[in-house]
């Protein structure tokens, strides 16, 4: 039975991505922060697919402790999703640098890391897949959020390092940007319907792209990968005067 | 944040403040200090149930599943947790929930609330009664496990009790083994209300049975309707067609109502066409066993997305009651006459035998409860105030998990455990914290 680990659990999409990996079958290790969080994720994946899930306490940025928090998994995954992130807030990043640092690290420093360490035991094995959850913030630098999105550029970029170093050596690197999601984190904000996926529905894409129709880089909403194409193909000159 | 809520009938429509807890935690801290509450699972409640007076409090954040037993059937669950979802898990698995109402589109919380009914009520009771523990919370945030064992009046008053004994947090409910997703459905036919009635009668045994009857069909076919009964097809029974489907066909995506009908829609003649083809469709099917999959047969409606905007944008109401078993066979005939001669725009009445109630609440009773849907218009109002006369004088009530409009005086008159309910309320000091639309209309 294969074993996939999903890093930031109790998350939304880290909910969702595990729910589709253990009822296509898979066991599952849920990582997080939040203990009692974990364990109510946990129960209720295990209650309703029947597959064995069990809980591993991670914070993403005691960086330090990711060997030892991959020494105790039970099994070493065949697949490891970092849904990590943290959107914070774009203004108190401007001026409170401990904020931004938290932001910086959360989205880049503590996922790249971990998931570089994986890369490492993936290689001795012989196998393994490598998914991040980035963002299309990441594509270019907008004065509504780019500190979060810087981290997710750089985040963008190691993945894509990563996969141009260890594609011809058995592992697949997927990185994922799910553009706008109905989630905890953006409940509140007004999205726009056509530009927004259901948590379930990044589930499911991430399974597909990772799983059954391997994939290197996905939108979860196609629409998204025009969007962008727009966004980054606008002159500086113009770019800098609009309001995004 | 200010909202304006209705129920599944889209009537009435009221402003209420909405919370959206996204754990058992977080719904402590947030009902804290509040007033005139309310618990709302998934807005099936037809009336004003879930619309608090001040607030109501979704609990559809509560939506994880905490542990199963295969080899008892309990399922654990958060209240929020839709029948879908178990349905979805759980079939597949050779298990299916004792009861469920006719969507699936509920919480575990709310058809705990209403103490809903299924076609098996004559038999299995309702919901409540597969209900082994409750996890309630009371408005100043205690906790409470309630049980037939632990804190039993409360639970007790829980089942049937439109939440206002607590909010319902997390229950253990009863899943029965299946072998298959399939009904053996036979069809009855019978010809006037008092052949509907002795057809149900004798159909005790049968573990799903109700009646669907032309509502608007008058003299010597008043009350005609198709008996439909049903068991859970082993797998031994089924035919070359099923087998791949042990657990019923994969759902296909039905028809939506994209917006609302226009009032038009829905005249006498367009209903009574409908239903003298559903009927007559229906005879023509009478007879031998067929083999229903589990959509169809239990949730007919589920496949038509959004069917409550069939009523058009002033809504409509339910009317069901349910009556003594001894005084169906003098009432009914006169009530479907009022109802057919007032030619109201009802698609089809459902006609069941129900039998022993659980909560001190709750619905069914033994007797007949029918149930039809009415457009909301000038003068209905009055009409089902008259019908309320009826009703009330032959010892029924009314479905409070439908009702958007009885009096006070009709729901006094149908509940004799009121009493006993409203002691609860005040020795646990739950009076004026957990309030509904629903509640404050009519007294409860």
């Amino acid at each position: 039975m294969k074993t996939v680990l999903v890093v930031g659990g109790t998350s939304d999409v880290g909910r969702a991505v595990a729910l589709a990996y253990a009822t296509a079958g898979w066991c599952v290790q849920l990582a997080g922060r939040d203990g009692p969080g974990l364990e109510r994720e946990a129960a209720d994946i295990a209650t309703r697919t029947g597959m064995a899930v069990t809980t591993h306490r991670i914070d993403i940025l005691d960086t330090d402790a990711f060997p030892a928090f991959a020494d105790t998994l039970p099994a070493l995954p065949d697949t490891v999703v970092s849904v990590v992130g943290l959107l914070g807030e774009q203004a108190r990043a401007e001026t409170d640098p401990v904020h931004a640092t938290t932001v910086m690290r959360s989205n880049f420093e503590g996922p790249a890391l971990l998931l570089g360490l994986f890369a490492e035991r993936f290689l001795a094995r012989g196998h393994g897949t490598l998914v991040g959850v980035s963002s299309v913030a990441g594509e270019r630098g907008r004065a509504s959020n780019y500190v979060y999105g810087a981290a997710k550029a750089g985040f963008t970029a190691f993945l894509s390092g990563l996969r141009n170093r260890v594609a011809k050596r058995g592992l697949h690197v997927v990185t994922v940007k799910p553009g706008f999601i109905r989630t905890r984190m953006t409940a509140g904000m007004k999205l726009p319907a056509r530009l927004t996926a259901e948590p379930q529905a990044v589930g499911d894409a991430i399974f597909r792209a990772a799983e059954t129709r391997p994939r290197d880089v996905i939108y979860v909403k196609p629409v998204w990968a025009l969007v962008m194409a727009i966004i980054r193909a606008l002159p500086e000159t113009i770019f800098k005067r609009t309001k995004l | 944040m200010s909202v304006e809520l209705s129920g599944w009938g889209r009537y009435p429509v009221a402003a209420t403040d909405l919370l959206q807890p996204a754990s058992a935690q977080a719904a402590a801290a947030m009902v804290a200090g509040r007033t005139g509450a309310i618990a709302r699972g998934n807005g099936r409640a037809y009336g004003d149930a879930a619309i608090g007076e001040e607030t109501t409090v979704s609990l559809l954040g509560l939506g994880r599943m905490r542990a199963f037993d295969p080899a008892t059937g309990w399922l654990t669950v958060e209240a929020g947790v839709t029948l879908a979802e178990i349905v979805a898990a759980f079939l597949p698995r050779g298990f299916f929930p004792a009861v469920v109402p006719g969507t699936q589109f509920v919480t575990v919380g709310g058809m705990i609330a209403a103490d809903v009914h299924g076609k098996n009520h004559h038999r299995d009771g309702g919901f409540g009664d597969h209900v082994a523990a409750l996890d309630l919370m009371l408005p100043d945030g205690t906790r409470l496990s309630c049980s037939r064992e632990q804190n039993a009046e409360l639970f007790h008053a829980t089942i049937g009790g439109m939440g206002l004994t607590g909010y319902i947090l997390a229950a253990t409910i009863r899943l029965i083994p299946v072998e298959t997703g399939w009904i053996r459905q036979r069809t009855l036919v019978a010809e006037t209300v008092a052949d509907t009635v002795r057809l149900l009668d004798a159909a005790q045994d049968a573990t799903y049975s109700v009646a669907w009857i032309d509502g608007l069909a008058r003299g010597a076919a008043l009350g005609r309707s198709l008996v439909y009964l049903g068991e859970h097809a082993t797998r031994a029974a089924l035919g070359g067609a099923q087998v791949p489907y042990r657990f019923g066909p994969a759902a296909k995506a039905g028809p939506g109502v994209p917006f609302d009908l226009p009032a038009l829609t829905l005249n006498r003649l367009s209903v009574a066409a409908f239903n003298e083809a559903y009927f007559r469709l229906g005879a023509a099917k009478a007879g031998p066993e067929r083999l229903v999959g589990w959509r169809p047969y239990f949730f007919p409606l589920d496949g038509v997305a959004d069917w409550n905007r069939i009523y058009g944008r002033n809504g409509f109401v339910q009317y069901q009651f349910v009556l003594p078993a001894a005084r169906s066979a003098d009432l009914l005939p006169d009530l479907l006459d009022r109802i057919a001669q007032r030619g109201s725009a009802s698609f089809l009445a459902v006609l069941k035998r129900l039998g022993r109630g659980g909560g001190l609440l709750s619905f069914p009773f033994e007797g007949h409860t029918l149930a039809l849907d009415m457009k909301m218009e000038p003068g209905l109002l009055a009409f089902l105030a008259e019908c309320d006369r009826l009703v009330a004088a032959a010892g029924g009530r009314l479905y409070l998990a439908k009702d958007a409009r009885q009096t006070r005086s009709t729901f006094e008159a149908g509940y004799p455990g009121l009493a006993r309910f409203r002691d609860i309320r005040r020795r646990y000091g739950l009076e004026g914290r957990l309030a509904s639309r629903l509640s404050r209309r009519i007294g409860l």
